[in-house]
């Protein structure tokens, strides 16, 4: 019983996958970051930002879940030089609970 | 199973103020519920079944097996302090004798989270379990109370420099403590039906020093936090693991040896239930023989139930 009530809820947003991929190196700078979550997420008590090797933010801050995909958070960059980054996000689930993380990328051409 | 109650002077009413976090995480660790030992969490959780099977017979008995099915139920009273509940049948066969059957004595726990670390992932809590002597069936139980003070930690390495990126999805939990039991020996007496003549058996009870260990290797921890190597469901949710539980007694009786089990097992962690399965080795002869098994599934309540018996009854909601 515990099991098939199970199967109606939501539960604890874990990523699954991003692109760029979770430590990663990638040629091509991204216009983007994109992160995919197990869960639906709320917009409103989520964040996502992208750091440089200084600590300094190139993302454009317009953090925001996908219309059509509400498990997918995806942020703007500013253009990208060769380097390191760390994508740091905080996402709440549509059954409250919060999780967190972060995630590094290379850039190099 | 004699009913107890549960005093309400224990509710612990005030709490340090955390930030409403999912059950078993410190920043972007999840650590999962072991088997063998005692993670440091406050949680609402319930075990069901845990199911083991071993040999438990030393090199002086015939053979031996003992089986288990337990259940266990931890609620959170605050978002700090938390309570737990287990019970567990136990089935003794004994090569030549008539196998004897019954609940053990019911287990209560209590445990407070002191301290815990975002950044270095890491997580501090005591406790108290009561084992509570004379709950249990009379051919299977303790006659005794037991009460184990515990000292309860978790580190997650995920802080390691990033030239040793590859060990940051270990993690390692672990438990110290101590069990008192409530008398130091039992003394049963029995009449020989023949003669009359009574005999008096003399049973010690020692304060026994416990340990645990758990270290585990997470492959969720790897894909979302360190690289993706590309692992699809379900290894990306597992977690290969090995447990160590040790006790020694300290006073009383003569032979105060070391004796415990290694698991090594793979826990699966999914959106509402885990999945453990574990092989329980003996660490020597007095331990038992051959290697057994135990497998467990176990619900994350604050998921399935968020806005009911899965949020603390006071306190910061989940």
């Amino acid at each position: 019983m515990v099991a098939a009530a199970a199967a109606a809820v939501q539960a604890h947003a874990f990523l699954d996958h991003a692109d760029p991929r979770v430590g990663s190196a990638v040629k091509v700078a991204p216009a983007e970051v994109s992160l995919w979550f197990s869960e639906e997420i709320e917009p409103a008590f989520s964040s996502l930002k992208v750091l440089d090797a200084a600590g300094q933010r190139v993302d454009k801050g317009d953090a925001h879940v996908d219309v059509a995909e509400h498990d997918v958070l995806r942020v703007s960059l500013q253009r990208l030089g060769a380097g390191a980054y760390t994508v740091e996000w905080r996402v709440v689930s549509v059954d409250t609970h919060v999780t967190e993380g972060k995630f590094a990328f290379q850039v190099r051409p | 199973m004699k009913p107890f109650a549960i005093s309400a002077a224990v509710v612990v009413a005030a709490s340090v103020h955390l930030p409403a976090l999912a059950h078993g995480f410190v920043g972007q660790r999840f650590f999962p519920a072991t088997i063998a030992t005692d993670d440091p969490f406050v949680a609402d959780e319930l075990s069901l079944p845990t199911v083991s099977t071993q040999r438990v017979d030393s090199s002086a008995e015939p053979p031996t097996r003992q089986r288990s099915i337990e259940a266990e139920f931890s609620k959170r009273i605050t978002s700090d302090f938390g309570i737990s509940l287990g019970v567990a049948h136990q089935r003794i066969s004994a090569q030549g004798q008539p196998a004897v059957s019954g609940y053990e004595n019911v287990d209560l726990g209590f445990k407070y989270q002191l301290h815990r670390s975002e950044a270095h992932e890491s997580l501090i809590a005591v406790g108290l379990g009561w084992e509570i002597g004379g709950t249990g069936s009379r051919a299977v139980r303790e006659p005794v109370s037991t009460f184990t003070p515990t000292f309860f930690f978790g580190k997650g390495f995920g802080d390691l420099p990033n030239s040793w990126s590859s060990l940051k999805p270990l993690a390692v939990t672990g438990t110290v403590g101590v069990a008192f039991p409530s008398r130091s020996s039992t003394v049963t007496t029995s009449v020989d039906p023949d003669t009359g003549a009574t005999a008096s058996d003399t049973e010690r009870h020692p304060n026994v020093l416990q340990l645990g260990l758990a270290a585990m290797y997470s492959l969720p921890y790897l894909q979302s936090a360190v690289r993706d190597v590309g692992l699809r469901a379900p290894l990306d949710r597992m977690i290969p693991i090995v447990e160590i539980a040790l006790e020694r007694p300290l006073n009383r009786v003569e032979n105060r040896r070391v004796k415990g089990t290694v698991n090594p097992g793979l826990l699966w962690a999914g959106r509402h239930v885990q999945l453990g399965l574990e092989a329980i080795v003996p660490i020597n002869r007095r331990s038992g023989h051959g290697v057994g098994a135990v497998v467990q599934l176990h619900f994350f309540l604050d998921d399935i139930f968020p806005r009911s018996i899965g949020r603390p009854l006071f306190g910061s909601a989940p």
